[in-house]
């Protein structure tokens, strides 16, 4: 598959990623050989194989309904880069 | 609309379940806590923890796929969907992507032409994002307020097929749906709570057109009658665009409930690719059938159901049984007063006439007088039985309501001396007395105005402040003017 420059910048925006311009190139290049690396596996013939999404094939870890403490609010903002008493502090997003 | 144009719906309602906990951790699930106290590594996304589903949520998403009419699928799995909001701490909410919980269910509302099924496509299971809060308050332009109590608590999103054909069979689905929700207790269904949210498709095209036109999304609707006016706005919008030459854009909007219109909702996150892929953190989940068939076993009665059953087998009138079965508390209540051994028509007389005044009057849910259902029902008896009228009756169920469960209605009744007067001995003394303070009303019953009788017998229960047998005075008086 070819990676194209528009494509590794259409999904660093979507990850939230700054890629300097000059970088967006070699990045696409590189992201590329991963790809064609991976693409190595359609050349198998997976049609009677199941899709496996999990390796340990378990099933059904289920926690109980019950409560559990929850942290003190200073702490749990306290990594959050912006703060206004109780509340986490953002940009507006919607106008 | 115009009838040269259908129009075309499809709901996608968001209800929160009835947890004691979130979905993946143990922070307690409740609306209106301090702002960030239900928090903990999990639900914030911290780095290096786990999330473990919840059992309970689990069982209730497949009680809400059976009541539905759904398949619960024998295998289950959750799934990444990215994006970025400031609501969403992990950068993804976990959700249902290519193996939903429930598939193909249906729901069936009414319409002004008869009972119709509306097509439910998938129920999956999925958590909640945090909340916004947008102050208007000064030096607080440009920025939003997060509160993450409400991120990672169990919800159930529920899409219909865009089987609805016009914005009041919307408005009978949200209805439908929140009375079957409620009756199997999945969910409040509480719009102002946010238990209950939903968004809408719409799209019209010409009649017999198999093709479906360009639709729009409608969200921010904040009650069923939102959701009726905005989907009238919007496919008259889509016919006066079509109708002028233009096309109609395919956008999300939102409803401004005050100038009653919808908005385009503009976003600075617009390039919607969600990336899903399979949760690596949650191992797979089995509804194996005998677990399906338990649930549907344990499924309390579906309204419609018992609306029939009240109708058909209790021999209520329609009506009665209609108001009863509309509130899920108020038919226990009902049922909870038949168990304590009232005629069903006599138990929905006391539910109808003087349990809802109450209810409306000191703002109370049915469930407030269950635990007055054996008073209750000894005070209707002895109005049955003609111990005390009917009046005095209304005034015990008053007493009722301001008393323990403990305190005894027969000594009420005895030391308060309500028992209805009935003896024509106690009575005639009064009859006598209020014929002699009316002559008119006496000298119209005279000239043959037989119905001023009654405004006699209105007097000697004023006399007897309610206590007179209404029958016996009656008796007494066409006997004294005789």
């Amino acid at each position: 598959m070819d990676i194209t420059r528009p494509l590794v910048e259409k999904v660093a925006l979507l990850a939230r990623l700054e890629i300097p311009p000059a970088g967006a190139d070699k990045a696409a290049a590189q992201l590329g050989r991963i790809v064609t690396m991976v693409e190595k596996l359609n050349e198998l013939d997976t049609k009677n194989v199941e899709p496996m999404t999990n390796p340990t094939g378990l099933v059904d870890a289920f926690r109980s309904d019950e409560p559990r403490p929850s942290l003190p609010r200073a702490e749990a903002l306290a990594n959050a880069p912006d703060k206004v008493e109780m509340f986490l502090r953002v940009p507006r997003v919607v106008e | 609309m115009t009838p040269s144009w259908e129009t075309v719906i499809g709901l996608e309602v968001h209800v929160q379940l009835k947890t004691r906990t979130k979905l993946f951790c143990g922070c307690v699930n409740k609306y209106g806590a301090d702002p960030n106290t239900l928090v903990c590594p999990i639900c914030l996304g911290l780095p290096g923890v786990l999330p473990v589903l919840n059992r309970q949520a689990f069982a209730l998403a497949v009680r809400a796929g059976v009541a539905l009419g759904c398949d619960v699928a024998n295998l289950t799995k959750f799934d990444r969907k990215n994006y970025y909001y400031p609501d969403l701490p992990k950068g993804y909410q976990i959700s249902q992507y290519d193996r939903p919980l429930n598939r193909r269910g249906r729901l069936e509302i009414e319409t002004p032409s008869g009972k119709k099924n509306i097509g439910i496509t998938r129920i999956h299971l999925e958590e909640d994002a945090g909340k916004l809060i947008h102050p208007e308050t000064e030096g607080t332009a440009g920025v939003s307020f997060v509160d993450l109590n409400r991120a990672g608590v169990p919800l159930v999103e529920i899409v219909s097929e865009p089987d609805m054909r016009s914005p009041e069979e919307a408005y009978a689905y949200l209805t439908a749906l929140k009375e079957i929700l409620q009756y199997v207790d999945v969910s409040d269904c509480d719009m102002e709570k946010g238990s209950l949210r939903c968004d809408a498709n719409v799209s019209i095209r010409r009649p017999g057109d198999p093709k479906l036109g360009v639709k729009t999304e409608i969200k921010n609707l904040n009650s069923f009658r939102a959701v009726a006016k905005a989907l009238s706005y919007e496919a008259a919008r889509h016919a006066q665009v079509i109708e002028s030459g233009g096309k109609v854009e395919q956008v999300t909007l939102t409803w401004d409930a005050v100038a009653e219109k919808t908005i385009v909702l503009r976003s600075k996150e617009e390039a919607h690719d969600y990336r899903y892929f399979p949760e690596p953190d949650l191992v797979h989940v089995q509804a194996d059938p005998a677990f399906v068939a338990k649930v549907r076993e344990a499924l309390p009665e579906r309204p419609a159901a018992r609306r029939e059953r009240y109708v058909h087998e209790l021999g209520l009138p329609a009506y009665d049984a209609g108001v009863l079965t509309g509130d899920k508390e108020l038919a226990e209540l009902f049922d909870r007063l038949r168990g304590e051994g009232l005629a069903p028509k006599i138990a929905s007389n006391w539910v109808m006439k003087h349990v809802l005044a109450a209810m409306n009057e000191k703002k109370l849910h049915a469930s407030a007088f269950f635990d007055k259902t054996r008073r209750i029902a000894e005070v209707a008896r002895k109005v049955e039985a003609k111990e005390v009228t009917g009046q005095t009756g209304g005034d015990l169920f008053l007493w009722i309501l301001e008393t323990p469960e403990s305190a005894s209605v027969d000594e009420h009744v005895r030391k308060q001396g309500l028992a209805q007067v009935s003896d024509a001995g106690a009575l005639e003394a009064i009859v006598k007395d209020v014929i002699a303070k009316s002559p008119r009303i006496v000298a119209d019953i005279k000239a043959g105005k037989t119905t001023a009788i009654q405004a006699l017998v209105g007097q000697v229960m004023r006399e007897t402040k309610g206590k007179a047998n209404a029958t016996v005075a009656r008796e007494l008086i066409e006997k004294a003017l005789h």
